[in-house]
């Protein structure tokens, strides 16, 4: 290595320069992002200053209102803004809620599996098997929804009886919260997977095995010590799942139903066969109508109630792992 | 003489030597409780449930994919008709596909790269270190379905027009280059982030050697650490490839709504690169049943081959790990 000394190194690439350019590369990054937050935020003013916390509140069809805002754009003046997103806030929150509380307890056992547990070939076999599950792009899933899943509840799991109870509200054809969130588990759980054994990898060996030493067995330990050390593992990847499945847009615009209805639980089990539509997927919906400004400005306060819920629980996340140092354990 | 003391159990003899290794069970699971076992069975079936997805899904979209793909569909772009057997192939897509993914990673790679070196090397003032950081984590946890409606905010501004098509001042804003400047910013993250991990992972001294023996900073990073990165650099850029083919959202926001290439004046490759286009996971979207097309039987044909291209990027990562591991890690 001894000529590797180069002199255009030396002038051109001086360190202090180098240490400039890079450092300006980075304050471009961050003001990207900046740039972005204000532009969305400053887009969806509009729609929010016009409806108030009424934008999240309940009230009349989001359908009839999205079109209508869309319409009142193309005649130029009289924008309507008027919008009621409850419809789609509540489809969002069932959908997250139920993929991730499946995806929770599948992704922990799957991970102490994994970390504990599986003899080195079933190890062997299911850490690429959880990484090649991560890396199916969404349309696929979408479409593995569409033309299996959706006619398979359609067809064999809702009932005639069923169909005919809310023929006049809804028509029940398998478009429906269960395939949407046993499809959007599918998608978050190996991204949890992946964090939470990360996380009881971290675990102190001299931890465990001073819980074995005492005769307790490997389950026990594994469960008393090691998960419950990595609790701040399990808290980031449960949140860095909840923002994924948030942000998640495709493949919900497949399999959901695309119809701004609110399923409600009260109503019985059937509540799972009715199709909704949550945030993400409204905006690739309605995409077409950018170039009216009142519905530009809508979709754009979408994007920020997207925007915030993912800073929000990404913010969540990273408390949670700073919080994880104090148990020695890093991932 | 019985005395208090326990007498050790009778069992098996000892056994002769270390346990070959962790793994190596130390006690039977039959010796657990109840309860305990059935956890353990339940481990054992979500993991076997898992592996039953990943290969159910390899295999439905394999023979669906290997009965619907012909040749022919690889070769001819998609044309409008009646019938699925008249529409043509998804040429364009798969072509579309190829130049985002180049074109992605080239503007991602650099930047990344960069503000990886800044971020482990300089890193100074700290509190701007703090906030790159937590940057880089926020653009990783942005849906990109936010990052395209940004993007058309961006690439519709009459500065950028000449990057899309334009007609009497008005910027369509639709193009490879804005798709693929907002696919960039998907596979950044990343990038970053396994590029941050290679570089910490080698140890003080080397630094500090070279540092010895006359060189600058940025020398040591080109020459050194860069180079000695590179394994982790490779595997963060197919991590980044797959999120860019993967993505959906930006593409049916920033170059979507044809099936075919709608190049716009200019010369040869700058036209293409400037109209409107589709990607495979574009072409999936609108030819599954809820999509504009609806053409199921190409859009299995179409999936198969992105499942191919992402299940060739997975490959690929474990073969940049087994090379790296067997050239070995620093003694530090």
């Amino acid at each position: 290595m001894e000529e590797e000394y180069l002199p255009e190194y030396g002038p051109k690439w001086s360190d202090q320069r180098a240490e400039r350019m890079l450092g300006a590369l980075v304050c471009a990054v961050v003001g990207l992002l900046l740039a972005m937050i204000i532009t969305v935020f400053a887009r969806a003013w509009p729609s929010f200053a016009h409806n108030g916390l009424a934008w999240f509140g309940a009230g009349g069809s989001v359908e009839e209102q999205l079109n209508q805002i869309y319409l009142s754009g193309l005649s130029g003046a009289n924008y309507v803004y008027t919008f009621h997103g409850w419809q789609l806030i509540w489809s969002t929150m069932l959908i997250t809620g139920g993929a991730v509380t499946i995806a929770l307890f599948c992704s922990l056992f799957v991970s102490v599996f994994i970390v504990e547990f599986a003899p080195e070939w079933m190890r062997n076999i299911l850490q690429p098997v959880v990484r090649f599950l991560a890396s199916v792009p969404s349309v696929i899933y979408g479409l593995l929804g569409v033309l299996v899943i959706v006619p398979f509840i359609g067809n064999h799991l809702v009932t005639e009886p069923q169909k005919a109870s809310v023929a006049g509200v809804i028509s029940l054809s398998g478009y429906s919260l269960l395939a949407a969130v046993l499809i959007l588990t599918v998608m978050i759980a190996p991204l949890m997977v992946s964090i939470f054994s990360d996380g009881l990898r971290a675990v102190r060996p001299g931890w465990l095995e001073g819980s074995l030493a005492l005769g307790v067995n490997r389950w026990r330990t594994t469960w008393k010590i090691a998960v419950r050390t990595a609790r701040p593992a399990i808290v980031a990847g449960t949140v860095l799942a909840v923002a994924r499945a948030i942000g998640e847009a495709v493949m919900l615009a497949m399999v959901s139903g695309s119809v701004a209805f609110a399923p409600n639980p009260a109503d019985g089990l059937i509540f799972i066969y009715e199709p909704s539509r949550p945030l993400a997927p409204t905006i690739v919906k309605n995409i077409d109508s950018l170039g009216s400004p009142p519905a530009n400005a809508t979709l754009f306060a979408i994007a920020a109630v997207l925007l915030f819920s993912a800073a929000f629980f990404s913010l969540a996340g990273w408390v949670a792992r700073r919080a994880m140092r104090k148990y020695g354990a890093t991932a | 003489m019985e005395s208090s003391v326990a007498t050790p159990p009778a069992g098996p003899p000892p056994r002769m030597g270390p346990p070959k290794s962790s793994n190596d069970a130390v006690e039977a699971s039959a010796a657990w409780r109840l309860s305990d076992r059935i956890g353990l069975a339940i481990c054992w079936a979500l993991g076997l449930l898992f592996c039953a997805i990943a290969v159910a899904i390899v295999l439905y979209l394999m023979v669906k994919g290997l009965a619907y793909l012909k040749p022919s569909m690889l070769v001819t772009p998609a044309t409008a008709g009646f019938s699925q057997s008249q529409s043509g192939g998804f040429s364009d897509a798969l072509i579309g596909t190829l130049i985002v993914a180049v074109m992605g990673i080239s503007i991602a790679l650099p930047i990344g790269i960069g503000v990886a070196v800044w971020l482990v090397e300089y890193g100074r003032p700290v509190a701007l270190a703090r906030i790159a950081e937590s940057t880089i984590e926020a653009i990783a946890g942005i849906p990109s379905i936010v990052l395209a409606l940004f993007g058309t905010v961006i690439f519709s501004s009459t500065a950028l027009g000449f990057l899309s098509r334009t007609s009497e001042g008005v910027v369509f804003g639709r193009s490879f280059f804005a798709a693929s400047a907002m696919l960039s910013l998907v596979a950044l993250p990343l990038i970053v982030a396994s590029t941050r991990e290679g570089l910490n992972a080698i140890p003080h001294h080397v630094r500090e050697a070279s540092y010895a023996i006359g060189k600058t900073k940025i020398a040591t990073t080109r020459r050194i650490l860069l180079p000695a990165a590179r394994p982790q650099v490779a595997t963060g850029a197919m991590l980044g490839l797959g999120r860019i083919i993967g993505d959906t959202a930006i593409i049916v926001v920033l170059l979507g709504a044809t099936q075919n290439f709608a190049p716009v004046g200019g010369a040869f490759p700058i036209n293409y690169l400037r109209g409107a286009g589709t990607t495979l996971t574009n072409f999936v979207y609108e030819a599954s049943p809820t999509g504009n097309l609806n053409q199921p039987e190409k859009a299995y044909a179409a999936a198969f081959v992105l499942l191919l291209m992402v299940l060739a990027l997975n490959a690929a990562v474990d073969v940049i790990h087994r090379r790296a591991r067997k050239v070995g890690t620093w003694s530090s």
